[in-house]
């Protein structure tokens, strides 16, 4: 372990201070599953991955992560910055006028850290999948992550890219599913069923885990395990369960707060509840 | 008038594959993805001697645009083979963000566009696709006019780091420019010089602008021709200097008269050099079932149709 626990939860507590700063700073953006996220994301880079805040591009011979459902870079731009990818003061250009830190994340103004645009859902994977066919034809034995969201899933290139990994034994592939039940327009069994995901995951021939997103222990162990089954011949899937909104208790559960920010007396009401633990930029 | 003969008859599309397979041999980082078209797309021998370098995708172009972007992360040089159709209107967001936006050195390599697919009709005959292509930042849009050409030009986006849109075709036509050529992107060729009229034409239509040019002759019009193989980005001081000298010009395409070479030309002269300008292409139109031949006649992409809209564009002269 690189870290304690209890050292990330401190960091997520942080990233989620920081997520709904950002957010409200703007009026804008989506802290709902991004706050559900922070967990995540606090562990795969704090103590997960093996990579490097000097960032290039290629990423050879270091484990590469894939964002697909690109809307919640408020958490990804917050690890990266805590990560050491960039200042933490430039999380304070979020969503403005000639930032790196666009509303989705995008490589076309070169943030460290950032390979590929997304926000226009269902393409993560299928890139996340070449970059893992690139790592094999490179002899490079390190790994690629992807996070997808659950509602994305709707997005039908995720099924061609389901079908084809397994097929090609693209076993150095890490895919976790933000399984927060929340869409836009509401729960996803109301607006589109994704029925038995397991199911369907095991029957495109994925090596299914599932985890608990919203506890660090859990989710450390997960992605640990899920390393330990890379390199024998299947892609690996963590359908992971998380809470959209999660640390703050007016936005927990609810897809109310996907893409609203919060105003000042409710920003003041959720930083109350989330300790600073690094320091607000 | 230049005299242009051809010993041989081939499709452009065969010239990408005997690009491709070169590409393959000269840098080991050129990977090949095709969704289920192989055979179409003439890339057997690329297979045959680069197995560990090809995936077969499937028929599933949206994700074969996000691997091929993908592959790239990792410094690999992936060309992407499907139709024209499927590789461009039924991926443009996959293109636009994945490769385009995301500034990917994706080669999109195209083949079965335009009419001349022919037989199989409107749903796989795109004429809208380098109007797509263009409207991309940052995308180099080229359609090559024959074998030769288009197997230089495969080689040469290989060097090229960028995405790349690469418009080919079916229809087996004269070979009649170099073999040893070097393609430049973004350089206009210099078919024929002339003074009476302009004629740029773009793939297919170059041997139909040539033919055309006999005719002019025979009617006593001195015609320049240029073989715009780039379309974007366009040779605008060749096109520029042309007009200068001859007054009007005529634009030629096997695609929708929206969107395509001629519009791109239509707006570099008005802001620079008014000049008459006739287009040869489709009038906004869906094709259909036929052979080529017959559906270059009845679309009007023929060379008595250059003929005349060079004469037209000769009448409109001040």
């Amino acid at each position: 372990m690189k870290h304690t626990i209890s050292e990330l939860e401190d960091i997520a507590s942080q990233v989620r201070r920081d997520i709904l700063r950002m957010v409200h700073a703007v009026q804008s953006g989506h802290p709902g599953a991004s706050l559900g996220c922070a967990d995540f994301f606090t562990a795969l880079y704090f103590e997960v991955l093996n990579h490097n805040p000097e960032f290039d591009m290629n990423g050879k011979n270091e484990d590469l992560f894939f964002l697909s459902n690109g809307h919640i870079s408020p958490v990804w731009y917050s690890v990266l910055a805590r990560a050491g990818y960039f200042e933490v003061s430039e999380l304070s250009t979020f969503r403005k006028l000639d930032s790196r830190l666009q509303g989705h994340p995008t490589t076309h103004e070169h943030l460290p850290g950032v390979r590929i645009a997304s926000g226009s859902l269902g393409q993560g994977l299928s890139v996340a999948i070449g970059a893992a066919l690139a790592k094999k034809i490179n002899g490079d034995h390190s790994l690629v992550y992807a996070l997808l969201g659950d509602g994305e899933l709707q997005e039908g290139q995720n099924w061609e890219a389901f079908m084809f990994a397994p097929h090609n034994k693209v076993d150095n592939l890490i895919a976790s599913i933000d399984y927060n039940g929340q869409q836009i327009d509401g729960p996803t069994e109301k607006v589109l069923s994704l029925e038995n995901l397991q199911a369907k995951f095991e029957a495109f021939g994925w090596h299914v885990i599932t985890s608990d997103g919203n506890d660090m222990e859990g989710i450390v162990k997960a992605l640990h395990y899920a390393k330990s089954l890379t390199g024998k011949g299947k892609p690996i899937l963590n359908l992971m369960s998380t809470q959209m909104g999660y640390g703050v208790d007016f936005m927990v559960g609810t897809h109310k707060w996907h893409g609203s920010a919060p105003n000042d007396a409710q920003l003041e009401s959720a930083l109350g509840q989330i300790k600073e633990t690094a320091g607000d930029y | 008038m230049k005299k242009y003969t051809y010993t041989d008859k081939k499709d452009t599309r065969s010239g990408f594959g005997a690009g491709l397979h070169e590409a393959g041999k000269r840098n080991e980082n050129v990977v090949a993805l095709c969704a289920d078209l192989v055979g179409s797309l003439k890339m057997d021998a690329f297979i045959k001697d680069f197995p560990e370098r090809f995936f077969q995708i499937g028929i599933a172009e949206a994700n074969m645009m996000g691997i091929a972007a993908g592959l790239t992360i990792g410094g690999k040089i992936p060309f992407t083979g499907t139709f024209a159709n499927f590789s461009t209107g039924r991926v443009y967001d996959q293109i636009r963000q994945s490769i385009a936006y995301s500034g990917k050195n994706v080669k999109i390599c195209a083949s079965h566009a335009g009419l001349t697919l022919g037989e199989d009709g409107a749903t796989h005959q795109i004429l809208e696709d380098i109007g797509l292509m263009k409207m991309l930042p940052g995308m180099v849009v080229i359609n090559p006019c024959d074998y030769n050409q288009t197997k230089a030009a495969t080689l040469a986006i290989m060097d090229y780091e960028g995405p790349v849109y690469l418009r080919f075709g079916r229809p087996v036509i004269p070979v009649f420019t170099p073999e040893d050529q070097k393609f430049e992107i973004g350089k206009a060729w210099m078919v024929n010089e002339g003074k009476d009229v302009t004629i740029v034409a773009t793939g297919h239509m170059v041997w139909r602008a040539i033919q055309a040019g006999e005719e002019l002759e025979k009617l006593g019009i001195d015609a320049e021709i240029i073989n715009i193989h780039t379309i974007k980005p366009l040779d605008e001081e060749a096109i520029l200097k042309s007009v200068q000298k001859t007054g009007c010009i005529v634009t030629c395409e096997e695609h929708n008269k929206f969107g395509g070479l001629g519009e791109s030309v239509a707006r570099f002269l008005t802001t620079t050099y008014l000049a008459p300008q006739e287009f040869v292409a489709v009038n906004d139109s869906f094709g259909e079932s036929a052979t080529p031949d017959q559906l270059m006649t009845k679309y009007k992409l023929d060379p008595a149709d250059i003929v005349a809209a060079a004469q037209k564009a000769i009448a409109r002269k001040k």
